[in-house]
Parts: C-alpha cells; sequence; structure tokens
C-alpha cells in the first residue's frame, strides 16, 4: 500500500519521514486517492471513540473501498468530533453529513454511501447542538489528522507563530495578547497578558515556558480532547509564548492517565522539530525554543502551580507558599510561565486574527470563547465550545438536548472539586468568571456535569469531598485533616447518624479549613458543600431530621432507606 | 535512564519506565533507581508512595480500572464496585486469592461522555452496566 494519504488536495505526510518515538505498527494509511477526493470519510480517533472500535470503523471502511476498487473517497482520521456520547463518530464534510454508532462489524451502508457521495452547495442545517457552537480553540478538532502536521500547516496552522516571530517584537505579542482580553482557561482566570508582562519583565536570562495539561477534575476532558485532536496548536501557542517572554525551553507536563494524548504529543513535538516549528531558528528566524514532555503520575495536586514545578523536579507534588510566584521563581529558581493547554490553544488564533477580532466575542471581562466537557444526565454528551456570556439554559438545553429519560432536571455541577452545583433557577445566568463566582461555583476548567432527580446532592458534596480528601497532598493541617473530618461529617449525614448539630459543625470546619489552606486544593474544597447547602439545604435536612434521602441514592440506617 | 542523562529530577519518568517493565516497584528497583539518580532512597521512596500511579505490590494477571470520575459516579460506578465486590470479593488496590484479577480505581479518565468507563487490560471501554463488568472479568 502506498504510504500517501491525499485529502482535500493537502499535499500527504510521507509516513516514512515520522520515525522511532511513535509505534507506528497499529496505523494504516487510507486507500489510495487519485487527484481530487470526491468525499471524505473523516473517522474520529479521540479516546471516546476509540473506546468504541474507531480505529477498526477506519479499517473496515478503508479494506472495503479497496476491495471495491475506488479511488476517488478518502479516509481520514481526524480528532474529536464533538458528540461523543454516540461514537464512534464518521464525518462526511464533503455532505455535511454526521454517521453515529458506526459499528465495525458493520460499515457496508456507509461506504455504499461513500460511493455516491456528491460535494453540495448547501449543506443541511445543523442541530443546534453544532449550530450553537462558536469554535475558536476547537476550530481544527475533527477536520485534521492529529498526527500530520502538514495538515495543520494547510488550515493556518503556524501562521500566527510566523506572524509574532517576523513581524513583532515580544512587547508587541504580549500588547495582542492583553488587548484579546483572554484570561487563565485552567479556571483562575488570571489574565494571561498581564502573567506574560510579568515574566516578560524579569531580568533576562533562563526562563521556561510550562504547559499545565494536568486535566486533573473529575469530568473534565477539554485539554485531553485538544490535545488528541490538535496538539500542534498547543506547542504553536507555547512557542508564541517563550517568544514573547524570551524563553527557550519549555515543558509539557501532561497528566499520565492520558496515553494516546501523550503518544500523539511526543509525535507531535518530533514532527514540529523536524518541519521547523520548534527547535532552532523558528520560522528562519534566530528564536530557538525546545519542549520538553514530562508524566505526571496520579496527584491532582500536581495541577497547582507550584506542585506542578516540584513535580517536573521529579519530587514530590506539595505546593508552597506564594509569593514569590512562579513568574518570579519557578522551575529551578528561573521565572517561569505557566498557562494550562486551553490558553495556549487559544493563543494561535489571536497573534493570527488580532487580539482585538478575538475579544469581538464574549461578555464584561471575559472575552473569547471557552470549551466545555459536558457529561452526567445529558442527551449529548461531548465536548462543546460556546462564546462567554452563553446562557447556561441554552448550554444545556439546546446544545445539550437536556435530560434523556423525561426526567427532572436538578443541577448542573462545574469547576470540579472546587466548584459548585447551580440549581435551576439559576439556569438563566451567563456563563462567564464573574456570574459563576456570584453563584457560588466557580469557572473551573470546564467540566459541566449535568444532574437530575436521581442525583443526591449530599451524595454529590461527600464525593468531592472524599475526592479531596484522598487527593491532599497532606502538607498543611487544615485541608489534610479537615478534609478528612468534613468527609466524616458527610458521611454521617447520609448515614442519617447525624444531628442539627452537626450541621452547624460542618459549616463552621468548612469555612476554616476554606480560609486557612495553603492552596487551592484546600481552599476551594468546602465549595460544593456551601454551594450544596445554600441551594439544597432541605435535602441535608432530610436526610438529618426526616431520615430520608429524597433522591433514593445514599442507605440511611434510620427510618425509611431505599437504595 | 541513559535517555534521560541519570539526573535526579527524571525520578518519576525513570520509576514509570521501571513499572512499565516490571509491573510494580520492589526494594530493589527503588535503591537501584535512587542509586543510579543520585537522589536519597528516602525521596525515592517518598515519590513512588506519593503518587498514586506507582504500586508497591505486585499485580495480578489482569487489571480492571473502575473510573470513579463524577460522570461516572452519578451513571452508577459505585454499583460496579459493590458487584465486583461481592462477586469476587476485592475491593479497590485489591487483588483476587488466586492472583488473577487486580481492581484498580482511577479519579477521572476524561471518557465522561461514555460514563460509565471501565479498561480491561489496558482496554477502555464506555457505558458499562455492572453485569457487563462482570460478564467480562468471569472470562478471565
Amino acid at each position: 500500500m502506498t504510504d500517501l494519504v491525499t485529502t482535500d488536495g493537502v499535499p500527504g505526510a510521507r509516513e516514512a519521514d515520522v520515525d522511532k518515538p511513535v509505534r507506528r505498527s497499529r496505523r494504516m494509511t487510507g486507500p489510495q486517492v487519485v487527484g481530487h477526493a470526491r468525499a471524505t470519510a473523516a473517522v474520529c480517533q479521540a479516546a471516546g471513540c476509540l473506546s468504541a472500535q474507531s480505529d477498526q470503523v477506519f479499517e473496515e471502511i478503508t479494506a472495503q473501498l479497496i476491495a471495491d476498487g475506488v479511488t476517488d473517497v478518502a479516509v481520514k482520521r481526524v480528532g474529536c468530533l464533538g458528540l461523543c456520547a454516540a461514537g464512534p463518530l464518521v464525518e462526511v464534510p464533503e455532505t455535511g453529513e454526521l454517521f453515529r454508532q458506526v459499528s465495525p462489524d458493520d460499515v457496508s451502508d456507509l461506504v455504499t454511501r461513500l460511493k455516491d457521495a456528491k460535494p453540495v452547495e448547501t449543506k443541511p442545517a445543523l442541530e443546534p447542538f453544532f449550530s450553537r457552537q462558536h469554535r475558536v480553540v476547537l476550530e481544527n478538532c475533527g477536520k485534521v489528522d492529529p498526527e500530520n502536521i502538514d495538515d495543520y500547516v494547510s488550515r493556518k496552522g503556524y501562521r500566527g507563530l510566523t506572524r509574532a516571530v517576523t513581524e513583532l517584537t515580544p512587547q508587541q505579542v504580549i500588547d495582542e495578547i492583553s488587548k484579546s482580553g483572554l484570561r487563565g482557561r485552567g479556571g483562575a482566570g488570571y489574565p494571561t497578558g498581564l502573567k506574560w508582562a510579568t515574566v516578560a519583565k524579569q531580568p533576562s536570562g533562563e526562563k521556561y515556558v510550562v504547559c499545565n495539561a494536568d486535566e486533573g477534575d473529575p469530568g473534565a476532558f477539554m485539554d485531553r480532547s485538544v490535545l488528541e485532536s490538535d496538539p500542534y496548536r498547543v506547542l504553536e501557542g507555547m512557542a508564541i509564548a517563550a517568544y514573547a517572554v524570551g524563553a527557550s525551553h519549555g515543558y509539557v507536563y501532561c497528566r499520565a492517565e492520558y496515553p494516546l494524548a501523550v503518544q500523539r504529543l511526543k509525535a507531535a513535538i518530533h514532527r514540529a522539530e523536524k518541519a521547523g516549528y520548534l527547535g532552532a531558528a523558528i520560522a528562519q528566524s534566530t528564536f530557538k525554543f525546545t519542549v520538553e514532555l514530562r508524566l505526571g503520575a496520579g496527584a491532582f495536586v500536581c495541577g497547582e502551580e507550584t506542585a506542578l514545578i516540584a513535580s517536573i523536579q521529579g519530587g514530590r507534588g506539595t505546593p508552597v507558599p506564594r509569593p514569590p510566584f512562579p513568574a518570579a521563581s519557578g522551575l529551578r529558581g528561573k521565572p517561569t510561565l505557566i498557562n494550562n493547554v486551553e490558553s495556549f490553544a487559544s493563543v494561535p488564533v489571536i497573534l493570527r486574527e488580532g487580539g482585538e477580532a478575538y475579544a469581538q466575542v464574549g461578555v464584561g471581562k471575559s472575552r473569547g470563547t471557552k470549551v466545555f466537557a459536558l457529561a452526567g444526565r445529558i442527551v449529548n454528551g461531548g465536548l462543546i465550545e460556546v462564546p462567554l456570556g452563553i446562557k447556561l439554559r441554552d448550554v444545556i438545553f439546546d446544545i445539550g438536548g437536556g435530560v434523556p429519560d423525561g426526567r427532572k432536571f436538578k443541577a448542573v455541577q462545574t469547576g470540579g472539586p472546587s466548584g459548585g452545583c447551580i440549581p435551576e433557577d439559576l439556569l438563566d445566568m451567563s456563563v462567564d468568571y464573574e456570574s459563576l463566582l456570584a453563584a457560588g461555583s466557580f469557572m473551573g476548567s470546564g467540566g459541566m456535569i449535568v444532574m437530575d432527580d436521581t442525583s443526591c446532592m449530599v451524595d454529590v458534596a461527600r464525593y468531592f469531598m472524599d475526592f479531596c480528601r484522598e487527593e491532599s497532598c497532606g502538607k498543611c493541617v487544615p485541608c489534610r485533616v479537615g478534609t478528612t473530618e468534613l468527609h466524616m461529617m458527610l458521611t454521617k449525614i447520609t448515614e442519617g447518624r447525624a444531628t442539627l448539630a452537626d450541621l452547624v459543625q460542618l459549616e463552621s470546619v468548612a469555612a476554616m479549613v476554606r480560609d486557612t489552606s495553603l492552596c487551592g486544593l484546600g481552599q476551594g474544597a468546602p465549595n460544593p458543600v456551601f454551594s450544596t447547602l445554600r441551594y439544597f439545604r432541605d435535602e441535608y435536612l432530610a436526610h438529618i431530621v426526616d431520615h430520608v434521602c429524597p433522591a433514593g441514592v445514599c442507605a440511611l440506617s434510620g427510618g425509611e432507606s431505599v437504595a | 535512564m541513559l535517555r534521560l542523562g541519570h539526573r535526579p529530577d527524571a525520578l518519576i519518568e525513570v520509576l514509570h519506565t521501571v513499572q512499565q517493565s516490571f509491573g510494580y516497584l520492589d526494594d530493589d528497583a527503588l535503591r537501584y533507581v535512587s542509586t543510579s539518580l543520585h537522589v536519597p532512597l528516602s525521596k525515592a521512596y517518598g515519590v513512588a508512595t506519593f503518587y498514586s500511579l506507582f504500586t508497591l505490590r505486585p499485580q495480578g494477571e489482569h487489571t480492571c480500572v473502575v473510573c470513579t470520575g463524577t460522570a461516572c459516579h452519578i451513571k452508577g460506578s459505585t454499583m460496579i464496585l459493590n458487584r465486583i465486590r461481592s462477586r469476587f470479593g476485592i475491593g479497590p488496590k485489591q487483588t483476587t486469592a488466586d492472583n488473577q484479577i487486580s481492581l484498580l480505581t482511577a479519579r477521572c479518565l476524561g471518557a465522561c461522555s461514555i460514563a460509565p468507563a471501565v479498561v480491561y487490560d489496558g482496554e477502555a471501554k464506555g457505558k458499562q452496566a455492572p453485569d457487563d463488568v462482570i460478564a467480562r472479568l468471569e472470562e478471565w
């Protein structure tokens, strides 16, 4: 078989160019296409669809097309197509069709369709899941082959970096980012331009750029999807940042739970070096920047920036008090810029289209778009990107398609273990950093877990406390002991052994943990308790006074128990 | 280790490699790593016990990882764990007496839209009902 894949006239990547660090054995190319492809089957190869054998779907379609002698249909591996709950997904971009739940055992319908598929002028109207989205970070997601750098370049990839290093001074790059209004997409929302300026201001010498890909929040998979679907974008963003702050070496700290993302990143780093977008003389300039990949080993606290630095240096991931902030003294005591995957992935567009264009979208101090991972009791679970300022109701009911099985919506949890639950009567709020904080939740990295009336809110609070208790690094007492105490009290409530005095104590200990912990893990840990107490106090009271779990989740010892 | 240049800051990477090769980190391996990288044994042990992906005990023939992330939690991962406990008598981080199955839990595999997710010997599967899991484990 040939080693050329050609789609949409894109010059194919020579597979032979790519060597050692990546296992090549499982990668099979599509059928040989003569001239322009009339249609393309874009088969999702992100982790969600892969777990439903989308790799076999790819091979099966290819085999059948080859067997039937078809030469004008391309088969292409792409990143996440978004609607993960309906995987494996295959899209035919020329006709705008999306095939769901394609079984590797039966691709004949799809192959028949591909044989007579013709590009159409007007594509069928998109369903709200797609039409309500605004894709900036995910513009290539599901469009490019994540392992093919030429494909990325053909979709305006590396134009931002080239513009930065050949036309702009580092200060102008920072100004462009400041104008865009981009804020940290890891959740805290610190202005990215300001952070870059702080690092750039440090005396010159060794500086580092670190990409935080330790997406630890349970229920969040945005960064994983971006890394698996469009890894070059993240590397481009890091290179632009390095140019702006004066760094020549960078690290991507990725959690080991994402083997596919790690594999694709490794391949991407290697190929970007070969193509001259990493390493020495980037874009024929004097700017040089290298990137190294570092693996986590399963510790949530390593998402905290000082803990992350400790972990990159090979130690236990325990945070240290700030200041000094990593911007002044970070990795090996040098000024270090740390941004998360999505922040870096937003940068290439800002440099390519300009900061002002990026800031067109958004509301108030929250500009641009945000990627969310929709999951839980929702019809269209998957990966979405929406303009900041969209109504929460639109996200859950228009894009997400609401709650399945005719159940009643109860709450949506955002912000992971440091976030909170937002009840139905607040659904008309705008999704932005300030509004979420005012509602007692938190933007967080972008996980949105929808719950219906089968979820018990006390149990949810207990679940997150259990998480924080296990993940507490143990360095400071309020977090180490406090989260254990809080977990015990919440367990007592869910088992129906608590009294009203326990509720009072729960609130006072929670406040203590929030106010006195060293890092964000402890400070945020009581948040799920506060938010569920604020909106669902009646459920706590039902457990304590009536010994009943309204959702039927908790097994209470006293009174009637359902589970 | 050669690839990483015997640098002390490569400790986590090296431990990953050792665990991939031998399945777990025993005392000899930790001693060897700490001498080679010039880090105190206490630090190597500290790191190996701090991170949840490292294990100091050998695993069974097969491993089953049940995701306990938020989405999996509200879609019934606890029920899966309970069923495994009642059928095979093992809880998280335990191995069956015949050394066949090791049960592990993960704090979110990022496969939330296909929750609940279970990984059988490295192969991830979504939308698993307790019956699916038991049937699969009984094959081992």
